[in-house]
């Protein structure tokens, strides 16, 4: 089953048009990774997929349900990771865990917290207030934000920002396990090696348009690359 | 370029920027045009006062006290008889004038048998706001004159008067006459004074729930922008709608209980006013506020802070980060500010119909005039006002819910600004 169906999207902000008709689909369960520079349109796709945006022309499906006409219903089955996302820093990291809970089914409520706590693996520091945490700790409560709601689609923007080499391969091993249980991920990164581990197919984009499209193998014997950031500058500069 | 050169330059560009100097603009230009209107008043009390007068008293001290007035006063009713004095109280209204001045017949017999001389002063009076008591001032200092010139006859005249009932031979009987109300024994200035104590406490904190509780919303606002949790707020499932409605109740709440310690201390502040009233009561008038008056005031101070926070939460969308709350709340303090000096200084009765308008169009305005207006019994206006106020949340929070639907939280203004930088790094790479 497709969990995500993009259709020539665009994406205006004024005159400037971000998205110039972008199209791909990622399956059920798949984790898709879309790379490309700063300002390649990354941001956009991935705001738009998590309801935050409006599109201003083509089509966005989230498993049986239409982005513009059903975004409240979308909104029950996503959880989307902002790239420099924070949490509100009066709260402990169990209190803010917690908030985001609230939103969610009440029956499952306490199992939520439980499960966000063993993601962000934060130890006793859970009980701290958001604001003494490190950069790294503040990812790992986001990640387990994010994650602990099951969602049928995670939109993951650039999971590993800011993390060092450890957290990055931990929170890396928990996007793998959580796909495994049937979570679709998108995720964007620039780190096209981290993207190479994880994803099962990609999408290149530069300038606003999808320019390749694949799985990562089969991109690497098609341009005779040894690796993804190879593949990304043989494309961009044909 | 010296380090300390380079440090200062780099600090005035950024503290050089129109939200730095446009309050301070907008401020200078309010004070200057308030400064304008009180020496408008003080130039206008400067003119001769507009009275009427009845003089019963055909002698000699009665044509001293009428020549002072005829010297210092406009008179635009004269009269012998004290059953004209409704034609007399109706020409002065006539004429936008101040008091009618009755002379009764008993006037120079009663100096001349060491009792005070009664004149009896019917005040026409406008406005209950201070900046209304000033023309009353002129006609106060006019009787002063008709006493010291009266002193002055009987001393010339070598009468065998009391040497100490002689430096004040006259005794005001005061009854004043304001929006179709007959207070007896108060001049305009006592009753202004017994309005304002009882009724600026109302503009005062309602200026200071708005300025804290409107702060809050902007503050929430500007915080989820600068901690980046708006955006995951947008992508939970929860109606935008809830999302605007929690901040203004939260907003509205914390304001209601910090207006709840603030009324204490001012209770305690007003019991102390009221022994300095020398315990005149306004009830023993009539003026006082019943449970349904109460009831009107809550309603009144509800929409009022609703429409409040909602206009907050607005200014908030717009707020960038924390630095951009002091010129956000601006807006705000000027709106709650603003009714609140017109209050207390003035009465919306006497405003000019352009100030009026304004006045009326704060939605801030309303709560602050209500309790005065229902002392005097206008529901009218303060229903309409409830109306208006009411009217002006809804709009304010459909707008603010509109935007939360929109790019506009997100994207704002500076995204031109990010999208040229990042189009120019794609140009780079």
């Amino acid at each position: 089953m497709i969990a995500v169906q993009v259709k020539n999207l665009v994406k205006h902000y004024g005159s400037i048009e971000a998205v110039k008709g972008v199209s791909f689909d990622v399956k059920e369960g798949e984790i898709f990774g879309l790379i490309g520079p700063n300002g390649a349109g990354k941001t956009t796709v991935l705001r738009v997929v998590s309801t935050l945006l409006k599109i201003n022309s083509g089509s966005v499906r989230i498993m049986e349900y239409d982005m513009e006409k059903e975004a409240d219903k979308i909104r029950k089955i996503i959880s989307y990771l902002p790239e420099d996302a924070g949490a509100y820093k009066n709260l402990t990291g169990r209190a803010y865990l917690q908030f985001i809970a609230n939103f969610f089914d009440p029956k499952q409520n306490e199992q939520m917290v439980q499960h966000g706590i063993e993601i962000a693996d934060l130890g006793e520091r859970i009980d701290d207030r958001v604001d003494t945490y490190s950069k790294g700790m503040m990812r790992r409560l986001l990640v387990g934000r994010a994650l602990m709601t099951n969602p049928k689609l995670a939109v993951l923007d650039e999971p590993t920002s800011g993390l060092d080499v450890i957290n990055s391969q931990e929170i890396r091993k928990l996007i793998k396990d959580t796909a495994k249980k049937g979570t679709t991920i998108l995720l964007s990164s620039h780190n096209m090696l981290e993207v190479e581990y994880l994803c099962e197919r990609i999408a290149l984009i530069s300038g606003g348009k999808i320019v390749e499209e694949g799985k990562p193998k089969t991109l690497m014997d098609k341009y005779d690359a040894d690796n993804i950031e190879e593949v990304f500058m043989k494309v961009v500069h044909q | 370029m010296s380090a300390l050169g380079n440090i200062i330059k780099k600090e005035i560009r950024e503290l050089l920027t129109p939200a730095t100097f446009l309050p301070i603009v907008i401020m200078a230009i309010i004070f200057g045009s308030l400064g304008g209107s009180i020496q408008g008043v003080q130039e206008a009390a400067k003119e001769k006062p507009i009275v009427g007068l009845i003089n019963e008293d055909n002698s000699t001290l009665s044509a001293v006290a009428v020549d002072v007035i005829n010297k210092s006063a406009k008179v635009v009713f004269n009269s012998t008889s004290a059953s004209d004095k409704q034609l007399g109280l109706d020409a002065v209204k006539k004429e936008n004038g101040i008091a009618l001045i009755v002379i009764p017949n008993n006037f120079t017999e009663e100096i001349l048998n060491n009792k005070s001389g009664p004149i009896e002063v019917y005040w026409i009076m406008k406005g209950a706001g201070l900046m209304d008591s000033i023309s009353s001032a002129t006609v106060e200092f006019l009787i002063t004159s008709i006493n010291t010139n009266i002193s002055t006859e009987l001393i010339q005249r070598n009468t065998s008067i009391n040497a100490t009932f002689v430096l004040s031979p006259t005794q005001r009987v005061e009854t004043t006459y304001f929006k179709d109300k007959e207070f007896k024994g108060l001049s305009p200035n006592t009753l202004s004074g017994m309005l304002s104590s009882q009724s600026f406490i109302v503009p005062i904190i309602m200026m200071m729930i708005i300025m804290m509780a409107g702060g809050i919303v902007i503050t929430s606002m500007a915080l989820e922008k600068e901690n980046k949790t708006l955006e995951t707020l947008l992508t939970l499932p929860v109606k935008r709608t809830s999302i605007v409605t929690g901040k203004i109740v939260a907003a509205a709440i914390i304001g209601l209980i910090l207006a709840v310690i603030y009324m204490i201390g001012m209770g305690y502040y007003l019991q102390g006013l009221q022994v300095s009233q020398g315990g005149v009561n306004l009830a023993d008038y009539g003026l006082v506020l019943n449970s349904e008056d109460f009831l009107l005031m809550g309603i009144s101070l509800f929409v009022t802070l609703i429409a409040a926070l909602s206009m907050c939460m607005l200014l908030g969308t717009f707020a960038k980060n924390f630095k951009s709350i002091q010129t956000l709340t601006f807006p705000i303090a000027m709106f709650a500010i603003i009714p609140m000096f017109i209050t207390m200084f003035t009465d919306f009765d006497t405003l000019p119909l352009g100030l009026k308008g304004l006045v009326f169009a704060i939605p801030f305005s309303h709560t602050m005039m209500a309790p005065r207006a229902l002392l005097f019994g206008d529901y009218l206006f303060v229903i309409s006002g409830i109306i208006y106020v009411a009217i002006f949340a809804i709009v304010m929070i459909s707008i603010v819910v509109w935007i939360f639907k929109t790019d506009r939280l997100l994207v704002g203004s500076t995204r031109m600004k990010k999208l040229k930088g990042h189009l120019s790094k794609m140009k780079r790479f």
